[in-house]
């Protein structure tokens, strides 16, 4: 039997980590894993040397806030460039205390995507050898893309509801 | 203003007007602060402080077919020590706050401001987190000019505005406690 790409990654990863596999998906043909917390590290580095995946390229990290669901999602897409292979994995933390593992020790260039992580969703990575804002200014005290704080500046005082017949 | 002059002038150019006062043979008396005034106006040395699509207009505006030099402002000084107008054109973020009122800061007097377009003015689109909602929040502003971006016609506007306002401003204003209080309105010294 004819395994697909894709079919080749999950079976590589479940080989060791069936346990922490919660949800696999392809919305618009993107592969995506979902994942227990506790050893995304570790994941990455087996999916980093393993020759069937080879994922060595970190494309990016990001945030997603859930209110619903009150936790903060954290997503790596890796990069299979020889293969030209790629995946999306998340894994979930509660808003109250988000906190990961750093994946600098593999990847170099995740230090300021976890810096990023850090400045809008306050995500903790443990371990990140320079974890403070890098885009806002420094003394801002809110994590500005957790949907908690509301998008426009507050202190702004010419757009009132009576100039939009409110 | 490419007109022909008489009395004496070259054709072509036309100078600035003399102020006001008493003229004889041999001598024109009238008060110094007219003739600091009709001076300054005829050479503001701009600093662009341009951050993005207003200052894609600001170009234009500089650029032979609007010809900013016209009005006596060919001068730009990228240098805040020499320069006797900051034009704010575009967005400025609230990580680029300090940096602007440094900038003003560096400024010697007499100085102004020309604020340009949406964002300078007031944020302009950029209700959000990170931008600063109008550059008088930080530092005193003597015009604004409304668009988003504005034309290069409404940022000439603009300027002659200033100019009006340099020729016209009393030499004393600057040493006066309203000014000093108004700076210190912004925390500026």
């Amino acid at each position: 039997m004819e395994f697909s790409a894709e079919d080749k990654v999950i079976n590589t990863l479940k080989e060791k980590y069936e346990g922490d596999v919660l949800h696999i998906e392809s919305p618009y043909n993107f592969l995506t894993i979902t994942l227990k917390k506790e050893r995304i590290v570790e994941i990455i580095k087996y999916l980093y040397s393993h020759p069937e995946t080879g994922f060595k390229y970190l494309t990016s990290i990001g945030g997603v806030h859930y209110p619903e669901l009150n936790q903060i999602a954290v997503v790596y897409q890796l990069h299979n460039l020889i293969a030209n292979l790629r995946v999306r994995l998340k894994i979930y933390l509660p808003v109250e205390n988000p906190v990961t593992e750093t994946i600098t020790s593999i990847f170099a260039g995740a230090n300021w995507m976890e810096r990023e992580t850090y400045d809008f969703y306050g995500v903790n990575f443990i371990g990140h050898p320079n974890l403070k804002r890098i885009l806002n200014v420094d003394d801002m005290i809110i994590f500005p893309m957790r949907k908690e704080y509301p998008l426009e500046d507050q202190t702004r005082e010419d757009k009132n509801d009576s100039m939009f017949g409110r | 203003m490419m007109e022909r002059v008489e009395n004496g002038s070259k054709p072509g150019v036309r100078m600035a007007e003399k102020p006001e006062g008493y003229e004889g043979t041999g001598f024109f008396a009238t008060s110094l602060e007219k003739v600091v005034g009709m001076a300054r106006k005829n050479s503001i040395w701009p600093l662009p402080f341009a951050t993005s699509c207003c200052g894609i207009e600001f170009m234009a505006t500089m650029g032979a077919h609007y010809d900013l030099a016209r009005f006596g402002s060919e001068r730009l000084s990228f240098s805040p020590r020499q320069a006797d107008l900051l034009m704010v054109m575009g967005t400025i973020a609230k990580k680029m706050g300090p940096v602007l009122r440094q900038v003003y800061e560096q400024m010697a007097e007499p100085r102004w401001v020309l604020s340009v377009g949406a964002c300078a003015s007031s944020g302009g689109i950029f209700d959000t987190y990170s931008v600063l909602q109008g550059i008088d929040r930080i530092i005193p502003v003597d015009v604004y000019v409304p668009g988003c971006p504005p034309r290069p016609e409404q940022i000439i506007d603009g300027i002659i505005k200033i100019q009006h306002l340099v020729e016209t401003e009393s030499l004393r204003r600057r040493d006066s406690q309203e000014y000093k209080a108004m700076l210190n309105k912004f925390g500026i010294e």
